[in-house]
Formats: C-alpha cells, sequence, structure tokens
C-alpha cells in the first residue's frame, strides 16, 4: 500500500503534467488561392514559415478547402480571393477569409490568434515596404510594436503553470480518498463496533484518524516538489516553509472532509460516489484548467467554501510568484476556519452510539 | 434490566425484556436468529439507546452513565471485529492500549487462552481459523480487566472440540467473579449455563437454570422410529392423543398427556402397518420445552 501511495501521485503528476498541456502546435492548413499573385504567395510562405502550421494542401475552391475541414483533415482554411494583390497596391486593403474549424474552440481560439500574428507580421512588413518605396510623398504610419513580456512564466510554458496545480490536486485526491474509506473500512469489517465499546473519545478517534493520513498528505508533497524542481525545472520561488505551513493546514482541512464523508455514508461506494462528487466540482471550479474569473458569478460565490481553489492560487503563488505570508494572510485565514471547521463537523457526526 | 424495549420502524426487536445477573453468574441467552439477542446486547453495551425502560451495568445506567460502562465491560460482537491485518500480538496490545493498560499487566487473566495463541501471535488476525479467532477476540475482550462480559453468539461457526474449550474457559473466568452474559443459538450449550432466558420474537418466554426448565415440561415425552418416517409424523399427528409431534434427529419426538396413552398409540401405529416400530420413554431437554413454549405462544 505504501509504495502504492509515492508511486501513483509521481505517475500522474509526470503524465499529467505532459497531457494537460495546451499548448497548440501543428494546425493543419489547407490554402485556397484564388489570386495567385505574388503577394498572396508571400502570405501563404509567412503562414508556413511560422512553425505553427502544417501545409496538407491547395484546392481550387472553396468547397474543395471546406471539404477537408469536415474530414477533419485541415484545422483551418486560408482563402485569398481574387484581385488581393490589386486591392492591396491601390487601396492598401486586402481582404483575406480564415475558416476554422471550431470544434475543439479551444483550439480554434489559439489558431486564430496565431493567424492574427502572422497576418500582422504581412502587414508591418508589407508597410515598411510601401515606406521605402514611396520616401517622398506621406510618411509612412507609425507602426506600433507590442512586445510583450510574459511575468513569473517568461516563456509561457504550460508545464509552470500546470505543475504547481496538477501536484495540488494529487495532494488532495490522495488524502480526501484514503480518510473518507477508512472509517468506512472499520464500518463495513465491524472493527468499529469493537472500537465503540472502548473508551477512546471522539477526539482521540478523529486525530488517530488525520495525523496518519496527514503525514502521508506531506510526504507525498515534499515528493511532489522534487519531482517538479528535478522533472520540469519547477522550483520554489517564494519560502518553502510558508508553503509548507498551509499545506500543513489545507491537509488538515481536506482530511476533516474525508472523516466527515465516511461518518454520514455507510459503505464504501457511498463514500467513494459522495467524495468524487464534491472532488470534481472543487476540482472543475479552482482554476486549474479555466481562469477562476471566467466563471459564472454565482460558480465564484460556490468558490468561496472551495478549498481546492484557496490551494491551488497559493501553490501557484508561492511556487512561481514567491509571494510571502504576508500576501497570503486571507489564505491562511480561511483555510485555518475550514479546517476547524470541518473537523469540528465531523467530530459532530461520527456517533459512538447507533440508532 | 428493566421493561426494555426497542424497535425499528415496524419491526419490534424487543419487547419488555427484564431480568438481573449477579457477579460470578454465566447467564445465557438463548433463542433463535432474529430473537434479539444481539440487539439486547448493543443496549447492555451502550451502542444503542433503548427505547423504553433501563438498563443498569454495575448499578450505571446505561444512557447517562455509559462512559465509565465501557470501562469496566468486555464485548465480543457476534461478528469478528478485529483488525484482521494486524497480527494476534499486535490486536491485543492495541487494544491494551485503548484501555489504558499493557498486557504484562493483566497477562494473568488472558494466560491460559493466550497460550494456546502463542504459537501464531506473528500470524495476522485475519488468516486464523475460526475457534482461534474467537479466542483471540475473548482474549481482547478480557485485557483490560473487565467486571462484565457480553459474549454475542462466542461459538456460531466454530467447530465442536473449540465451543467446548471456549465454554470451559468460560466456566473458569467465572469461578473470578466475572458476571458473564452469553447468547447462543444452539440449546446443547444452553445446559453450560448457570441460569439462562430462553427468547423469542423480543420477549423472553422464560427464565431459570437448565435444569429448572427442564423439568417445566408439561406430559410425558417419547421417542418414536420407523423407516416411514414421513408417513409415521402424518399418522401421529393425526391421533387424538398425541398433544405435540416433531421431528428430533432420527426420531420423532411425541409429547403426550400420560404415560399409559403410549400403550394405546403403539398398538394403534402397529394396525396402521408400522412394523419396523421402536418406541422409548425420553427425560425432555431444554429443547423440548423451548419447542413446548413456542407453541403455546403460537396458540396464544
Amino acid at each position: 500500500m505504501i509504495p502504492l501511495l509515492f508511486f501513483m501521485p509521481i505517475v500522474q503528476l509526470v503524465v499529467l503534467s505532459y497531457a494537460a498541456d495546451f499548448e497548440v502546435k501543428n494546425l493543419n492548413l489547407a490554402i485556397v488561392d484564388y489570386d495567385q499573385s505574388e503577394s498572396s504567395r508571400h502570405l501563404i510562405q509567412k503562414f508556413t514559415a511560422s512553425g505553427y502550421f502544417t501545409l496538407v494542401g491547395s484546392f481550387r475552391n472553396v468547397k474543395d478547402g471546406t471539404n477537408v475541414i469536415e474530414k477533419e483533415v485541415a484545422d483551418l482554411v486560408l482563402i485569398c480571393p481574387q484581385h488581393m494583390e490589386r486591392n492591396l497596391e491601390n487601396m492598401r486593403v486586402a481582404e483575406v477569409q480564415l475558416l476554422f474549424n471550431a470544434v475543439n474552440n479551444q483550439k480554434a481560439g489559439v489558431a486564430s490568434s496565431y493567424c492574427q500574428q502572422v497576418i500582422s507580421a504581412f502587414n508591418n512588413e508589407h508597410l515598411r515596404q510601401l515606406a521605402m518605396e514611396s520616401t517622398t510623398s506621406t510618411p509612412a504610419r507609425l507602426t506600433v510594436d507590442v512586445r510583450e513580456s510574459f511575468w513569473y512564466n517568461a516563456q509561457l510554458d504550460y508545464k509552470t503553470f500546470m505543475v504547481p496545480g496538477i501536484l495540488a490536486i494529487l495532494v488532495t485526491m490522495l488524502t480526501a480518498f484514503l480518510s473518507s474509506i477508512n472509517i468506512i473500512r472499520e464500518k463495513e469489517m465491524g472493527t468499529i463496533e469493537q472500537l465503540n465499546v472502548t473508551p477512546i473519545s471522539k477526539m482521540e478517534f478523529i486525530l488517530g484518524k488525520i495525523i496518519p493520513f496527514w503525514i502521508i498528505g506531506m510526504v507525498v508533497m515534499s515528493f511532489g516538489l522534487v519531482i517538479a524542481w528535478l522533472m520540469f525545472g519547477i522550483g520554489v520561488t517564494g519560502n518553502i516553509l510558508t508553503l509548507f505551513s498551509f499545506v500543513a493546514i489545507y491537509l488538515i482541512a481536506i482530511l476533516g472532509i474525508g472523516i466527515l464523508i465516511s461518518t454520514v455514508t455507510e459503505t464504501q461506494q457511498q463514500a467513494m460516489f459522495v467524495t468524487w462528487f464534491f472532488m470534481v466540482i472543487f476540482l472543475l471550479l479552482s482554476g486549474l484548467f479555466t481562469p477562476v474569473d471566467s466563471i459564472p458569478e454565482w460558480a465564484r460565490a460556490l468558490n468561496l467554501v472551495n478549498p481546492i481553489k484557496y490551494f491551488v492560487e497559493v501553490m501557484r503563488s508561492i511556487m512561481l510568484k514567491g509571494s510571502s505570508l504576508s500576501d497570503l494572510n486571507s489564505h491562511f485565514l480561511v483555510m485555518t476556519v475550514f479546517a476547524l471547521g470541518f473537523n469540528l463537523m465531523a467530530m459532530r457526526s461520527y456517533r459512538k452510539t447507533m440508532g | 434490566m428493566r421493561n426494555i424495549g426497542k424497535s425499528y420502524k415496524e419491526v419490534i426487536a424487543l419487547n419488555d425484556i427484564s431480568f438481573d445477573v449477579a457477579d460470578g453468574e454465566l447467564f445465557g441467552l438463548i433463542g433463535p436468529d432474529g430473537a434479539g439477542k444481539t440487539t439486547l446486547f448493543r443496549i447492555l453495551c451502550t451502542l444503542i439507546v433503548p427505547d423504553q425502560g433501563e438498563a443498569r451495568v454495575r448499578g450505571l445506567d446505561v444512557v447517562e452513565d455509559f462512559r465509565s460502562i465501557r470501562k469496566s465491560i468486555g464485548y465480543m460482537p457476534g461478528r469478528f471485529s478485529l483488525y484482521q491485518d494486524l497480527t494476534v500480538q499486535e490486536n491485543l496490545e492495541f487494544f491494551a492500549t485503548i484501555f489504558g493498560t499493557t498486557i504484562e499487566q493483566n497477562y494473568h487473566l488472558v494466560r491460559d487462552i493466550y497460550t494456546q495463541l502463542e504459537p501464531f501471535k506473528q500470524r495476522l488476525a485475519g488468516d486464523l481459523s475460526g475457534g482461534m479467532k474467537q479466542k483471540l477476540a475473548l482474549c481482547c475482550a478480557l485485557i483490560h480487566k473487565p467486571e462484565v462480559l457480553f459474549l454475542d453468539e462466542p461459538t456460531t461457526g466454530v467447530d465442536a472440540v473449540s465451543r467446548k474449550e471456549f465454554w470451559q474457559m468460560l466456566k473458569r473466568l467465572k469461578k473470578d467473579g466475572l458476571a458473564i452474559l452469553v447468547s447462543t443459538p444452539y440449546m446443547d450449550e444452553a445446559a453450560l449455563c448457570d441460569r439462562i432466558a430462553l427468547m423469542q420474537n423480543g420477549r423472553i418466554l422464560d427464565i431459570n437454570t437448565p435444569q429448572k426448565i427442564s423439568e417445566e415440561f408439561v406430559g410425558v415425552l417419547y421417542a418414536v422410529k420407523s423407516s416411514r418416517v414421513y408417513d409415521l409424523l402424518i399418522a401421529l399427528r393425526a391421533h387424538p392423543l398425541v398433544l405435540s409431534c416433531y421431528a428430533f434427529g432420527e426420531y420423532l419426538h411425541v409429547t403426550l398427556a400420560k404415560s399409559e396413552d403410549s400403550k394405546e398409540l403403539e398398538s394403534h401405529l402397529q394396525n396402521q402397518g408400522f412394523s419396523d416400530l421402536k418406541i422409548h420413554l425420553v427425560t425432555p431437554g431444554i429443547e423440548n420445552v423451548f419447542m413446548q413454549l413456542l407453541q403455546q405462544t403460537d396458540e396464544k
């Protein structure tokens, strides 16, 4: 059991961190070029040279182009209309059409932003060219060069973003399931009946259940941090003691939830389902995959009691941003309230006397 | 305990149960499955609260003083409920520690039983045989020096030899002044108790010493045997002199009002063509009384 407890989260951490990579690469591009001009070829060449797109074919008309999207051969189609070059020369405005397969809207969104980058690069180049050609008359429009710089995750690496979050989830799942199954098992095996006639108090009983899992949680957490550092090069930017003191309080809260579930359910199946129910909701609202700010108002209200949300936030801010204890005061306060609250509820609902 | 009642929704598990058990007494609760024995144990061990009446264990109320009671009782549930993934020794140590004592301190209480377990002390409790499990459970229930012992069907599912040993252990424990309340569905074990209560459907039918209970039998009992068992049963039940007749091992037990009737019955059966008939008088046992009591309650 013990090797399993450590082995599983580590494998999950490694596999999930690679899998939960939102970076979109190798988008399949189809071309419909009605113009067949130098400009259109130049634009197409810009697309293929960007590194984001793989050219899967050129077609003579739009129908053939949309066909390959339907067959899922292409993710997007670039359509250069007739007289594109002429319009560009004469009116300095030309239009191209882009069709995306938006079944996976996230992928389509990313593809669209890549296209914009490519097209604006094409524009800039074109403008510069014009400016050089017409040195006399109208001075070239001032082009604003936007340079983006991403803080705390300079290369915008998804792994840097995901690993702390995934580690948070794994530690949560592990401890929540361990604790919720545990008392149920005593119920199913009948050992609880023997234990209930002994003079041990509720407090001692709950503590006896929490402490071993708390230690396991802390050890798995440390293990995960080492893996994050060795495999992904993600160290803890902030104070590691601050991180661990938060984890210490957090684990008590999660274990309290697990034990609360196990006191109100009767079989392992029930406990599993109830734990899943809460964990999946907490997980999807936690901001691990989607930004918390983009979820609806009512769900954000629900998030106030979502311990995983606080943990994911704390993990990311301490590991990536290097936030200090004073930045996270409110998180610490809320988690302490959770830890006390859930455990008091668990203690209340655990009855040594039945029926 | 006085007028104890407990019901689950529609089902009345216990109905107006009252009895006392003295120190050094081995008190048996005898009854079939579903008679309410386990419910009664759970009330006395402070695991469930009775709906009516009051129960006291060593003068302490099971509802109000449950904490003090838990320190002074040993309970062995009907289902094996020790930790199967701990060894024999670990289980014993665990329960000793929970009660704030050590094995060494109370070793004398369990020595007789534990010596039999000693060769297996490193074995997981889940891997023990049925009899060994029960001996270990008894050790664990005794290790904190309880004053009252509650044993819920300790010998169910245990082989005949181990059952015998188990009852000998109880006899020895009783000599130390322990009050022991034990339940069993086996009538032969009832005779080993000091006093027994016959239970059925949440009621106590009778409480007395096994000896006295056997004497309560009304009428005379005969054992009858023939190769045509089923025909014999029908013929006997149809006869007006027969008060009751039921199968008992290879014999049919027939109750008659007086012994003179047996001659008449024998000739009647021979006339009916039961040639290989065997008939003899038997001393009624607890089971016979139990059956008779059941019949009486049914008629009421």
